[in-house]
């Protein structure tokens, strides 16, 4: 097969075309374009073109990809309880409409600030949205999302204490950030210890203080992967030395919740995807990290700070960069290059607009929501809820069946229902986790209820 | 300064434009029953109302970030020549398919059977890049580059603990980006630094004396970070392989070569793409990336869990069944919507568009060279492929630096090349135009860059005192690192 001549080929994509590149070759001095190849031996040239499709015109491709998208079912066309990590709450219409601003979206990493200052001041103001909700002093300008952020909390707090190799991760963190962790830490010689829960559902307070010895962090999330809001000053009196790490995966919950800074935490880690982000499948999201002022020079991650420039105006910078890899190599706090810039940007779109009513109307509504849906199903005869501790906007619901053919009977009511945890904890095939935010109705919410009511009727048939 | 610029500047903080009152949003009232906080949850685990959180109107927000966002350049308004950073078009057709509700919506939790289109995509994102890797597997679970590293050496190591010795030292030439030794040292190995040679290349020799019984990989940039190609890569990953050990390419740089030739044909054990650069993801001042990264035979077995698999009847799952697996890299699926926004661009492109990426891109780089090298010094006379290093030799006798003809390049309209990188250029100017630019933008970029060669001759002071133009002059970088100001105060 003969190669296609790239004197005649051309893409929408790639402007110059047959007359520019004669002219350019001339000016480069060589006869053909495959000439400029010829530092890559023979041997190791392909000598076929990729068997890939395409090209497509665009009309090729709405139709394949939307063909794609049509064969999922999701909260577009269904009512959907799933959260355990990744939320749908109010997304408003700015948000999208400014990140596609091309200055925004099609910028780089604003290394050059005289011409990328509205990327660096964006940042400054994430961080300052992200050190008033976590009551912490300092935030790095974005991490790829709560697991790996938890990660890297956990090596942190490591370079704090040379000599522990000791961690302490609650069990009721979510089992992906604490799977992405043991993966993270598999040759760096650390010990992680799991620690379980009460009958509350909170952290085992008795269990943690015998674990304490030796260790040199703690990592518990709240509200948890049960939903339940741990108690921060009753985790900090059991844990007197230890690095405090606390992780949020419901970043609306910042709303209401008492933050970590004030009640004995030092490291604030977490996603931010329920500002406003949608669940794509997963990401992109963004993950968040906020420390006290002490652990600042040993973070990862950029840092955008405040200066001057050479006629004293005010402006933003990346700074305190021998942390990271491009000065450090080796020795960097983290490997961190790209990160989330543009899902921060969002998420401070999404902090502004909502601002300080905003954020406590989310919460107190996916508040007020949740636990009415938890009151009317804890009414139905065979609900049983496992756990008693103050929730948020999640918890865990048992059936007297599997929780996959109760949320197998939802689906056929166009309900997404929850999420079944057998996948994540042994004895617990009969429990499903439920969450509910600002945009679920009251009839969403009592038509959940009569759903479950008649799928455990049919499932006692 | 331009009075446009002077205006932008008043834009302050979007903490510094609350008036209390002001509402930036609206919900539907609550429909439940209102039950007393105290009785769900207890004062103690509450907060009061964030007191020094915003209060604007979404007019205020609209304004504000519409002005932030003029005080940055962007790809859609010119060439932006960063080198190793492959600034390509971003079509627009990749952001709407990604926000097709049937993807945006979506769950990470779903059980198989309910995202079977989103499985489909990621099965065949996946046969697509095992194409162009010429690899029998990749794992799309890394969200960027440096992820992608970590991912490939946490294979190699575990592939190494298997056969007994998980080995001490990762090998990385001089001219490597600095994501290579930090993964590496996050990995668990210390750093064994390769001299580069006159070409800017690695010598046979000097690898094969560096290879002991200690060395567990070698991380090398194809080509590297002076644009030019390893010529003698498939030896090197016969020497690595001789001695047990593995080639890893930091794909950072296959723009110069996709459909051209393929890492799996030269040897490579394993390779990260960064999908923001060669598959048309945009850079969002920093970020989303994917970093999927690809592996040849013998670390198959060490890849990611979950992986997708497609059953024979045509429906597609997620496999958490490779009990060698170094585990999982992040929660849930990989920056899904990234991903998404990479397929759609190659099918855009096609097996003729995906070669002709690099044919484009490499003749691009090599008539900036052509017309530049008279007035730069241009320290490895090597072929170069997809971008070219120039160093400010010529101009420090006049005491203009790189710094300053990079600052100078803003007033022209451009953003500066990469500077000081790779390391082993004093003084360097990297550039890279990608295959986006048409010739009449990159005739403008030599003209200004030809410009500010005469300016350096001619009034040096207006070089090393730009940029001139920009919404803010030079900063003081030594205060904002010593004295850090690292968030908004009343």
């Amino acid at each position: 097969m003969s190669l296609p001549d790239p004197l005649t080929s051309q893409h929408r994509f790639i402007p110059n075309a047959s007359e520019d590149v004669r002219e350019m070759l001339d000016v480069v001095g060589v006869a053909s374009i495959d000439r400029l190849f010829d530092t890559i031996p023979d041997a190791v040239k392909l000598d076929r073109l990729l068997d890939v499709p395409g090209p497509w015109s665009e009309i090729e491709s709405r139709r394949w990809f939307r063909g794609l998208a049509a064969k999922n079912m999701t909260a577009a066309d269904h009512t959907s309880f799933l959260g355990g990590g990744a939320y749908m709450h109010y997304q408003p219409a700015c948000i999208d409409q400014l990140l596609l601003r091309a200055e925004f979206l099609t910028a780089y990493t604003p290394y050059q600030p005289e011409v990328s200052q509205g990327t660096l001041q964006s940042i400054f103001e994430y961080q300052t949205h992200q050190c008033l909700l976590t009551g912490l002093d300092v935030a790095n300008a974005s991490l790829y999302d709560g697991s790996t952020a938890l990660c890297e909390a956990v090596l942190l707090a490591e370079r704090m204490h040379k000599n522990k190799t000791k961690v302490i991760i609650a069990k009721s963190v979510h089992p992906h950030y604490r799977d992405t962790v043991r993966t993270y830490v598999q040759n760096l010689g650390l010990e992680i210890v799991e620690i379980g829960w009460a009958a509350d559902g909170r952290v085992d307070l008795n269990e943690l203080r015998g674990a304490c010895e030796g260790a040199f962090a703690i990592a518990v999330q709240s509200p948890n992967f049960f939903g339940a809001i741990e108690d921060y000053e009753a985790i900090a009196d059991a844990t007197v030395g230890l690095t405090r790490i606390a992780v949020v995966a419901e970043a609306t919950s910042f709303g209401i919740l008492a933050p970590p800074g004030p009640h004995g935490f030092d490291i604030c880690v977490g996603e931010g995807q329920a500002w406003g982000i949608p669940p794509q499948f997963g990401g992109p999201y963004v993950g968040f990290m906020v420390v006290r002022d002490a652990l600042k020079r040993h973070m990862p991650g950029r840092l955008v700070g405040e200066t001057v420039d050479v006629d004293g105006r005010r402006a933003y910078v990346l700074t305190l960069a021998t942390r990271e890899q491009h000065i450090r190599r080796g020795k960097a706090t983290s490997n961190i290059c790209t990160n989330e810039a543009l899902i921060a940007l969002a998420a401070n779109i999404y902090l502004s607009l909502m601002g300080k009513e905003g954020l406590r109307e989310v919460a107190v509504q996916s508040l007020q929501k949740a636990n009415y849906l938890r009151g009317k199903l804890g009414e139905i005869e065979g609900v049983e809820l496992p756990f008693a501790a103050p929730v948020y906007n999640e918890f865990v619901v048992r059936t007297p069946f599997l929780a996959r053919e109760i949320l197998a009977d939802l689906e056929h009511e166009k309900i997404l229902g929850g999420i079944p945890l057998d996948e994540f904890y042994d004895g617990f095939n009969n429990d499903f986790l439920v969450a509910v935010t600002e945009l679920h109705t009251q009839e969403q919410l009592d038509k959940f209820a009569v759903a479950v009511r008649a799928a455990i009727a049919r499932e006692r048939r | 300064m331009s009075e446009t610029a002077a205006n932008q500047l008043r834009e302050g903080l979007i903490f510094e434009h609350s008036k209390k009152g002001r509402r930036g949003y609206k919900l539907p009232a609550l429909d439940v029953p209102e039950q007393e906080l105290e009785a769900i949850v207890p004062a103690a685990l509450r907060r009061d109302q964030i007191e020094e959180e915003v209060e604007v109107s979404e007019v205020d927000v609209i304004r504000h970030f519409t002005r932030l966002s003029k005080l940055n350049v962007s790809i859609d308004a010119g060439l932006y020549p960063l080198g190793s950073c492959t600034m390509k078009h971003n079509p627009r057709i990749n952001e709407e398919i990604a926000r097709t509700p049937g993807f945006a919506l979506s769950h990470p939790l779903q059980p198989d059977h309910q995202v079977q289109g989103n499985l489909e995509l990621l099965w065949w994102l996946e046969q697509t890049l095992k194409e162009i890797f010429g690899m029998p597997r990749v794992t799309l679970q890394p969200v960027a580059g440096a992820h992608g590293e970590l991912t490939g050496i946490l294979m190699v190591h575990k592939a190494l603990a298997r056969s007994g010795n998980a080995r001490k030292y990762i090998l990385i030439p001089d001219s490597a980006h600095g994501t290579n030794p930090a993964s590496a040292a996050f990995a668990g190995y210390e750093i064994r630094e390769l001299k580069s040679n006159s070409r800017g290349t690695v010598d046979l020799s000097t690898l094969e004396a560096a290879v002991t019984e200690d060395v567990a990989a070698l991380m090398i940039t194809v080509p590297n970070t002076l644009g030019v190609f390893e010529s003698e890569i498939k030896s090197m990953a016969a020497i690595l392989q001789a001695k047990g050990a593995y080639l890893y390419c930091d794909g950072a740089n296959l723009n110069a070569f996709v459909g051209i030739a393929r890492p799996g044909d030269m040897g490579i054990d394993v390779i990260h793409s960064n999908l923001h650069k060669t598959f048309s993801t945009p850079h969002g001042g920093g970020g989303p990336g994917a970093g999927p990264v690809g592996v040849s035979e013998r670390l198959v077995p060490f890849i990611p869990t979950p992986t997708v698999e497609r059953r024979d009847d045509g429906s597609f799952y997620l496999d958490f069944g490779h009990p060698d697996s170094i585990g999982r890299m992040r929660a849930f699926n990989g920056n899904f919507n990234v991903l998404v926004r990479a397929l759609t661009y190659m099918r855009s492109m096609g097996p003729d568009g995906m070669r002709r990426i690099a044919q484009i891109a490499v003749l691009n780089a090599n008539y900036i060279r052509a017309r530049l090298k008279g007035a730069y010094h241009l320290p490895y006379d090597a072929p170069s492929l997809h971008e070219v290093v120039f160093s400010d030799k010529n101009q420090t006798a006049k005491d203009v630096h790189t710094l300053d003809i990079a600052k100078r390049l803003m007033d022209y309209g451009f953003h500066p090349p990469t500077i000081y990188f790779p390391l082993i250029v004093s003084g360097a100017l990297m550039i890279e135009p990608t295959e986006s630019e048409p010739k009449e933008e990159l005739d403008a970029f030599c003209d200004a860059m030809l410009a500010i060669a005469r300016e350096c001759d001619e009034r040096p002071e207006l070089v090393r005192t730009a940029p001139h133009t920009t919404p803010v002059r030079r900063l003081d970088e030594a205060r904002a690192a010593r004295q850090p100001v690292l968030r908004w105060k009343k």
